[in-house]
């Protein structure tokens, strides 16, 4: 990693390391009562593990000019391990979440293990950690793949990767301390946020300067995608956290929204979380691993221009229907409604053009289960787009807002969709990073595949049922007009659903670990002879750096 | 260096650009994608005609149907309200005795009281009203403060201990934490009233059990009787009955003698009407001649 960078880019990466180690120190100072100080002593240690890695191998001769005639996948590999992990640590955090619900008393009366304080480790950990990771390291390897351009420099890929996982262990740990913003995926108190803007921002310039200087004449349909992912996370990220801290030592802040106008902002953010990054992010992976892993053309290239400005215009307008039967004007509900329904048509465009590209390749679907996860994750990307513009209906709404199924909805897009595509990618490009000729074993991705579908199904079906009663139960009168069952009296016809929501939770758990092991021991493979196995290799000789 | 090629599987041209091997087809939009996004966006269209929706400078578009939800949301409820008025005004106007013997009124109680004591006393008293450790059963147990139906709407009212200003107000002293009894007399106490609902271990340690009666009269009686059998003007429990708060066993009495106790129902004058008040008193009634 160090003896990637340049001798300029390793003073830099020690200028930046001392800086961010003085932050900790002031933090920690500043902070000494309040967590505020525990994060400062954590980002302290970060940067002054930094310094120490930096400054021992400040001194290796520096890189060959020859690494500037291949493309830079050191943070790529970093990102696939990084993936793995966090996808292991913030599933399990879902399966105990999961156990909690059906099973109270699991917290072992500690604060920290309370399911206000887990509950956002799994999402943040699945969503941030997991996804984060996945869609940093694959952006990466696709940008540079499809514009024939390398990166532009060796240090500001290691930022952002490493900023970003920096992030999220302030996150996660914040989390455990109470920490929180109480927003629903933007937990993340003020000092979090700021240094995530910092690492974003170097992230869309990495994105620009790439493009800048590309070989190719036309930006391949992944990069819009991966493109809109980071410019509107960007947007979302630093509107919805706008908050004026208690003081600089203290780590409570408050938003600068109140009300009804702080719930618009919270879900106009929350939704576009979805839908920039797990939506937009996702399918910047898919647009790519699919077609290269199925051997097969796009299906049609005016699809993708149409589903892509279809869904990068709707989608913004989308938000309120998180609202409906709100305190939030009837107007705005209204548009947030439309919006939604019409989205489905972009949306299915998309799954459409996925699924069209796989014609010619359904015998590579049936054989190959790496592809078979892609192909199962636009299906699944389609059921949820379409449940989705269901549920937006303001009178369907009325029966699935605030119920389980909004839970079983979300599940289907995070692990049919986001979850499945990643772990496809991550197959396809395991051998192709470390150049192995193949995954260590094809039986353990055919394991994992009807783990991970086993899992996603049992668990969506489960919150269906559990949805469906619940909000039924809460809307049933009696004759006397009054309500038929007690809360406890829905959290008891709950239980069984809970309980099977664990256990698909469970196996979709096993499922990641069974793929953390299968890229572990690719990785641990002995070094195919011959790297041209590797598919990936540029067509042309990469043209450097500034050249 | 723009080759466009004709796929041979689809029979479509390529664009012409390929990206690490990715090509893509120019095949037109599948014609089904067009005539989906017309219904959709026609949807979408008549959708925000019809309803409250796009925003203009000093207000928005009230929609050709002139619906709003806050108006809609206040009808339903004035709807329902005048639904349950039916049995509701009557439970409001007329006595106890008169609702409790009239058998269709009754079963409005019944109904309406099972939802609403589950979610709101049930958390304490249990679903059954059988109680939990630290709260007491209103299902079977004698009541502290009372078993008349006005009585228990008060006590809904007000609370105890609570911070209504007309809360009812009851403490149990802390008799060895704040030096009133000794170690050997607190003994002697709790062997005594462990008698009064077990009379069979009087027989194993007659003598703290005589020394108990004594202090019991000079400490005790005065909130819960003479004879032990709580009084209503006090609060205080009966000490007879197989009825526990806080555990019959001798550690759970030495604890509450030691300790004092000073249990708080929350006041519900906020939370329910009088009529729901009234309702609920009915319901744990109605619970106890159940269960006795």
């Amino acid at each position: 990693m160090i003896a990637d960078l340049t001798r300029t880019e390793r003073r830099w990466a020690l200028t930046i390391l001392s800086g961010l180690t003085a932050t900790g120190l002031a933090m920690a100072i500043a902070g000494r009562s309040d967590p505020l100080g525990v994060h400062g002593w954590v980002i302290l240690a970060a940067g002054l593990f930094g310094c120490i890695a930096v400054a021992r191998r400040f001194d290796l001769p520096e890189p060959a000019a020859e690494r500037l005639h291949h493309y830079y996948d050191g943070p790529t590999k970093a990102g696939i391990v990084l993936t793995l992990i966090w996808g292991v640590v913030g599933m399990a955090a879902g399966f105990w979440v999961a156990a909690l619900l059906a099973f109270p008393e699991f917290t072992f009366d500690a604060a920290w293990a309370s399911f206000g304080r887990l509950r956002p480790v799994h999402t943040s950990g699945v969503i941030f950690g997991f996804g984060g990771n996945a869609l940093i390291a694959t952006s990466f390897h696709v940008l540079q793949r499809t514009t024939r351009a390398r990166l532009p420099d060796q240090l500001s890929p290691w930022f952002v990767l490493l900023g970003y996982n920096l992030f999220c262990v302030l996150a996660a740990s914040g989390y455990l301390m109470g920490l929180t913003q109480s927003k629903e995926y933007a937990e993340p108190e003020w000092y979090a946020d700021i240094w995530l803007v910092i690492v974003w921002v170097v992230y869309f310039a990495i994105y620009l300067r790439t493009l800048a200087r590309r070989k190719e004449p036309h930006i391949y349909v992944a990069n819009w995608y991966y493109m809109a992912f980071i410019l509107v996370v960007a947007i979302l990220h630093i509107v919805n956290n706008l908050a004026v801290p208690v003081s600089l030592g203290s780590a409570k802040s408050y938003s600068l929204f109140s009300g009804v106008q702080d719930a618009m902002t919270q879900w106009w953010y929350g939704h576009n979380a979805v839908a920039f990054f797990l939506t937009a992010g996702f399918l910047g992976m898919m647009y790519y691993y699919l077609p290269k892993r199925a051997g097969r053309p796009i299906f049609s290239y005016r699809l993708s221009i149409i589903s892509f400005w279809g869904i990068t215009f709707m989608y913004m307008w989308a938000g309120s229907h998180h609202l409906h039967y709100t305190a939030l004007p009837h107007w705005v509900q209204t548009l947030g409604m439309a919006f939604s329904v019409v989205l489905l048509v972009p949306s299915w465009a998309s799954a459409g053009n996925a699924l069209m590209t796989l014609n010619g390749a359904w015998h590579k679907v049936r054989d190959d289960a790496v592809l078979r996860f892609m192909a199962l994750a636009a299906i699944f990307y389609g059921l949820t787009t379409f449940e989705g513009s269901f549920m937006a209906i303001r009178a369907v709404n009325s029966l699935s807002h605030y119920t389980d199924w909004t839970i079983g909805h979300v599940h289907a897009g995070a692990l049919g969709w986001a979850a499945m595509i990643t772990f496809g990618s991550i197959y396809a490009l395991t051998p192709w990073m470390w150049k192995r000729p193949r995954l260590y074993s094809a039986k353990l991705v055919e394991v994992h595949f009807w783990l991970a579908l086993a899992g996603t199904v049992i668990y969506v079906f489960a919150m269906w049922n559990s949805g469906v009663i619940q909000g039924l139960m809460w809307r049933t009168y009696t004759e006397n007009g009054t309500l038929a069952y007690s809360f406890i009296d829905s959290l008891v016809a709950m239980h069984p659903y809970y309980i099977a929501r664990a256990v698909g939770g469970l196996l979709f758990l096993l499922g990641a670990i069974v793929a953390a092991y299968n890229v572990a021991m690719t990785i641990l493979m002995p070094v195919s002879a011959d790297d041209e196995i590797a598919s990936d290799l540029p067509t042309q000789p990469v043209l450097a750096a500034g050249e | 260096m723009e080759l466009n090629e004709r796929d041979k599987f689809t029979g479509h041209m390529t664009t012409g650009h390929e990206w690490n091997g990715i090509k893509e087809l120019n095949s037109p939009v599948p014609r089904v994608v067009w005539l989906f996004l017309g219904v959709f966006a026609t949807f979408g269209i008549i959708w925000t005609l019809l309803m409250p929706s796009w925003p203009g400078v000093s207000g928005y578009f009230r929609g050709l149907l002139g619906v709003d939800h806050r108006v809609a949301v206040e009808q339903t409820i004035s709807e329902a309200a005048a639904e349950k008025a039916a049995w509701l005004d009557r439970i409001a106007s007329e006595d106890f005795d008169a609702i409790g013997a009239d058998g269709e009124l009754m079963a409005v109680v019944r109904d309406t009281g099972k939802a609403l004591f589950a979610d709101n006393c049930a958390a304490c008293h249990s679903a059954g009203g059988t109680g939990n450790a630290g709260y007491p059963s209103i299902a079977a147990a004698p009541m502290m403060w009372g078993e008349d139906p006005e009585t228990i709407a008060e006590t809904i009212r007000v609370g105890i201990n609570s911070t209504h200003p007309e809360t009812r107000y009851a403490q149990m002293l802390a008799f060895g934490r704040d030096g009133m009894l000794g170690r050997a007399e607190i003994d002697a106490v709790v062997a005594y009233v462990e008698t009064l609902s077990d009379p069979a271990i009087a027989e194993a340690q007659p003598e703290p059990v005589a020394t108990g009666e004594r202090l019991f009269a000079d400490n005790c009686a005065g909130c819960h009787g003479v004879d032990a059998k709580g009084m209503v003007e006090t609060g205080a429990p009966d000490l007879t009955d197989p009825f526990w708060t806080y555990g019959g066993d001798r550690r759970s009495i030495r604890t509450s003698v030691y300790g004092g106790r000073q249990g708080v129902m929350p006041s519900w004058e906020a939370r329910f009407s009088p009529a729901e008040i009234k309702l609920l008193a009915l319901y744990v009634l109605d619970l106890r001649e159940g269960r006795q």
